[in-house]
């Protein structure tokens, strides 16, 4: 395979970066899921857990439960989902063109949590069950109206700064509605929702996952498929047009599939924050590039890992108790946006 | 001959609602050099947006090799004409090298991975703007006329016919004024592209000008060769300055 095919004649060093970075990033994401799966407040020797997972062995039915029904279908459920919302970030990001925009901080994953909330107290009220589908329905449903209200903002606002705090306070009203409904529909069920609405990757079931990657995986590929006119997005609308690139049609794709993917994160694991701010930088300083065709892979790896990694914390830490996702996430992740903040020339936020 | 008139203007009428410039006519012939001069908020960075198709024409008929230039598929279009606008780029981790290689956006395939003919275009390029030296440079941290020479390889390894350019030498300094029009001078007298290019240094247009346009009051107000305009009393009225000294404006205080 040629190696230097995103490159350039000088830079070996280049590609020698591309190459570990992407060799580093392929390691660190098969060593997390097998700590994410061989790992747990429930010790499962090791020899054991190897042949319940490879070899189908089913003679404990507690151990290949835990490993098979639990374990596996929530680090799964992190790896992609991680990846998804990593995506979704950097593609907020290059949509606005805001180094601090994400899923989080525009008020995406709230309006998202807010409908997903709404369908989950309508429908279990009623004592149904709400189908995988419907929630990521809802779910995007509610991040697409948080994004048409931040685009309307976006027009007449043009510093970055504003518009992020704008989302912030578009996450509040979401949130605080929210807590609102949840407060008044006094159900045992609805004891569920409260510890989705702080964020988890808790109780994903195979089905679950199995409706995450139909839905999250064709997205991080159109994703992919974009990285060409992403490009030349990158230079301004002007020299994006004058190379042939459909500025509009464009940037709805931007917000169709990043609302796609925080809604696919949302409907499942609730609000989990930061992730799609931080990893996109992380990655940037990584693999010193802003080129999409190697962004894009590299965020939704760099997502998937940071995402197990939290998980894997938040379950194991102080086991046997478990700390929200977006308690661990937030911590890791707030202080990189800071970070990015300081760096940042006062005059472009 | 008509036949290599590159780029042609028909009654072409240039803004928004109510349009900024009228029945502006004008052809280019490849390896020609049209400057576009008056005074500021005629509507010249409205015209040139025009003329590539980032804004809308409200009236008339723009022709490439002779066919409307809507007719172009966007990629086709690209090919043929490139640009160096006033907006300013603010790239995030990328080297001089990688902001000249999105000139090569028409040519690449869907994931715009460059071929062999791609990546000598982009080093060709470079090498035309002098800035071989500072390839491998964050395009941030280089200075403004650097910048300027970059975004020019860039447009010139999209190898255009036809290269628009928007007051590129506006923020630089008098040397590198004077690189940035001769690498220009000497682009056009070797790939024989046809330039139209907007600016405010008379002097400099006036040197570098195969023919001239000046804008001014919604019209074209004048048009024709260096000779033809560049006079005391035409400058003079498009500008509305009086002629003479830079004292008369400015008498010493005291005396």
């Amino acid at each position: 395979m040629n190696l230097k095919l995103w490159g350039n004649p000088r830079s070996d060093a280049g590609n020698a970066r591309l190459i570990t970075g992407f060799a580093v990033l392929g390691t660190l994401l098969l060593l997390t899921l097998t700590m994410n799966v061989f790992t747990g407040s429930a010790a499962i020797p090791f020899d054991k857990a190897l042949r319940i997972v490879f070899a189908g062995d089913r003679s404990q039915q507690t151990y290949s439960d835990i490993l098979l029904r639990i374990r596996i279908p929530r680090a799964l459920a992190a790896l992609i989902l991680g990846g998804a919302l990593a995506l979704s970030g950097y593609l907020l990001q290059t949509f606005f063109r805001n180094p601090i925009a994400g899923p989080f901080v525009l008020g995406v994953s709230s309006g998202a949590k807010l409908t997903v909330a709404l369908i989950m107290i309508l429908v279990i009220g009623q004592r149904h069950a709400v189908g995988s589908g419907v929630m990521i329905l809802a779910a995007f449903i509610g991040s697409m109206m948080t994004l048409g209200v931040i685009l309307i903002v976006s027009r007449r606002i043009k510093r970055m700064s504003l518009l992020v705090v704008c989302g912030v306070m578009i996450g509040y009203i979401c949130s605080a509605v929210t807590d609102f409904a949840v407060t008044f529909a006094d159900n045992s069920d609805i004891v569920n929702l409260h510890n989705w609405s702080m964020g988890t990757f808790s109780g994903t079931t195979g089905g679950n996952v199995l409706v995450i990657s139909c839905v999250a995986i064709p997205a991080c590929f159109c994703t992919f498929l974009l990285a060409k006119p992403i490009s030349a997005y990158q230079l301004g609308d002007g020299y994006a047009q004058s190379l042939g690139v459909n500025v509009r049609r464009l940037r709805l794709y931007l917000i169709l599939l990043s609302g796609l993917l925080s809604a696919c994160v949302t409907a499942f694991a609730g609000p989990v924050s930061f992730v799609g701010i931080a990893v996109p930088h992380i990655i940037r300083v990584i693999f010193r590039s802003s080129r999409p065709v190697v962004m894009i892979p590299a965020c939704f790896l760099g997502g998937s890992i940071f995402c197990m990694l939290c998980d894997m914390a938040a379950r194991t830490a102080f086991a046997p108790t478990e700390m929200s996702i977006s308690t661990v996430t937030a911590i890791c992740g707030a202080p990189v946006v800071i970070a990015v903040m300081m760096k940042r020339r006062k005059g472009e936020l | 001959m008509s036949d290599d008139i590159i780029l042609k203007a028909e009654d072409l009428a240039v803004g928004y609602e109510n349009p900024l410039i009228r029945h502006i006519c004008f052809s280019l012939r490849a390896g020609e050099i049209m400057t576009l001069i008056g005074p500021n908020g005629a509507g010249k960075s409205t015209l040139l947006r025009t003329v590539c198709g980032i804004l809308k024409k409200r009236h008339g008929v723009i022709l490439i090799d002779g066919r409307e230039d809507t007719s172009f598929p966007p990629a086709e279009k690209a090919r043929r004409m490139a640009v160096l606008l006033t907006d300013r780029l603010h790239p995030d981790m990328m080297t001089c090298r990688d902001v000249v290689e999105s000139g090569r956006y028409p040519y690449t395939g869907h994931l715009g991975i460059h071929s062999a003919d791609d990546r000598r275009a982009v080093e060709e390029a470079i090498r035309t703007v002098r800035m071989s030296d500072y390839a491998d440079r964050n395009f941030n941290e280089i200075s403004d006329g650097q910048r300027q020479r970059v975004m020019l390889a860039r447009a010139i390894c999209q190898e255009p016919e036809i290269l628009i350019l928007d007051e590129p030498t506006s923020y630089l300094d008098i040397s590198h004024k004077i690189a940035f029009l001769e690498i220009l001078r000497r682009l056009t007298a070797e790939k024989h592209p046809a330039v139209l290019v907007s600016m405010h240094e008379l002097d400099f247009a006036e040197k570098i000008s195969d023919y001239t346009i000046c804008v001014k009051d919604g019209e074209v107000f004048r048009s024709g060769t260096p000779d033809e305009i560049f006079r005391r009393d035409v400058i003079c009225e498009l500008f509305g300055i009086r002629p003479g000294l830079y004292d008369e404006y400015f008498p010493r205080t005291g005396d």
